[in-house]
């Protein structure tokens, strides 16, 4: 890339359409503007980024609860029955020999929803204190929190296939339990959160900072 | 004249230079994509478009696994599971797993093989834009890759009580997840936008 100056598009009253990257001069800070080639809506940065993100990150704390908490599988036989949240699940795992598919399911079930609620505040915060710490580092944690959010859905396939399966004859029974819903609203509402947020908010600190 | 781009991730206005084949523009600030060279875009993202169709249609109809409890032969297909779990009184997670691995797979199928055959033939077809758009806005929420490691998870939990026979479906599964891979990375949205912007300077002419 050569470089022309380090002018963002904003700062020349530029905007470039997030559909087909054409450059487009003058969109205003509220008016509604459509790219003239892919008829994309038009905006300098995402709308309502910050409250958006906020709104969907702390309907995750909450759902974040009742998804750990309840059981997220039934698992019954003739002889022996287990109600099974997702920590007490990877345990299960981890202690009947199958530690490799234990270590997955707690990475994808466990910690990419962890880190993703905490990458996301951070993000948020340091975008409302202006800081221009580690700028490139922040982008990287955005684009690492882009990139992980839909390994989380694997617990509920698991659950999908494991009770569609285990279900005829009466010998063996697995359901999905109440923790299904809440934990799948998660995964879900911190993917929107991801995308709602804006990673061009975090340099526009630097922007504010020279004036 | 030269084309100006600005960087998604950090608002950067750049100039947009050119790529040796299979070259990557990064943004000096950020180090996010710009865009990058694809050669043979169009024929090898159609290409994989076609296969990924039949593999997904055998992965979706055929068993994915069966197993066997006290002579009696169980077997499921990704339809089948999605409709137990709605008997089940899951409506909601049937739902989820329903758009996530049959619809939006299908629809980005579908709409691959619109968009790449006309333009093989040095057509474009009319929509484009709009299906670019939507392209981009669903892409995330394709999961087939999530599922393969979903299925694989599932047998081995299976393994412990059950004897599996793995089906057809779980072989095609793990194609599929290698020509979307393929495909994602042969497929270039910026390929398809120069195809329009050279057929709009013809037009104008």
């Amino acid at each position: 890339m050569r470089k022309i100056s380090a002018k963002t598009a904003v700062s020349v009253g530029l905007v470039c359409c997030h559909v087909c990257n054409l450059v487009v001069s003058g969109c205003g800070e509220h008016v509604v503007a459509h790219c003239p080639r892919c008829d994309a809506r038009l905006h300098r940065r995402k709308p309502a980024s910050i409250p958006r993100t906020w709104a969907l990150l702390l309907a995750s704390y909450i759902l974040y609860i009742p998804a750990n908490l309840l059981p997220i599988m039934d698992t019954g036989s003739l002889i022996t029955y287990r109600s099974d949240t997702i920590m007490s699940g990877v345990i299960h795992l981890w202690v009947t020999g199958s530690q490799g598919i234990a270590a997955i399911v707690f990475i994808a079930s466990i910690m990419v929803p962890m880190f993703k609620l905490l990458a996301l505040t951070y993000l948020l915060i340091s975008v409302q204190r202006r800081s221009i710490r580690g700028l490139k580092q922040r982008t990287r944690l955005y684009r690492l929190v882009e990139f992980v959010g839909r390994w989380s859905m694997l617990d509920i396939y698991v659950v999908t296939l494991l009770a569609a399966i285990v279900q005829m004859g009466s010998l063996a029974i697995v359901k999905a339990g109440p923790a299904a819903i809440p934990f799948g609203a998660v995964v879900i509402l911190t993917m929107i959160a991801a995308q709602t947020f804006d990673p061009r908010l975090i340099w526009d600190s630097l922007q504010h900072k020279r004036g | 004249m030269s084309v100006l781009i600005a960087c998604h991730e950090c608002d950067l206005l750049q100039q947009e230079v050119e790529l040796k084949p299979g070259g990557v523009a990064r943004c000096r600030r950020c180090r996010a994509l710009l865009y990058r060279d694809t050669p043979h875009s169009v024929d090898r993202s159609l290409a994989f478009t076609i296969s990924a169709a039949m593999f997904f249609a055998i992965a979706t109809i055929y068993p994915i696994y069966s197993i066997d409890m006290k002579g009696s032969k169980n077997a499921i297909n990704l339809y089948g599971a999605v409709g137990s779990l709605w008997d089940q009184g899951m409506p909601v997670i049937s739902a989820v797993v329903a758009a996530t691995a049959i619809v939006v797979p299908i629809a980005q199928l579908l709409m691959l093989l619109y968009l790449l055959f006309p333009l093989r033939l040095g057509i474009i077809a009319p929509g484009v834009p709009m299906i670019l758009r939507v392209l981009q806005a669903i892409k995330p929420w394709g999961m087939i890759e999530v599922l393969m490691l979903g299925i694989l998870v599932s047998l081995v939990k299976l393994t412990g009580n059950f004897t599996v026979v793995p089906g057809i479906a779980l072989w095609s599964f793990a194609c599929l997840t290698f020509m979307l891979a393929a495909l994602e990375s042969t497929f270039n949205p910026h390929v398809v936008w120069a195809h329009i912007a050279r057929h709009h300077a013809r037009v104008a002419e």
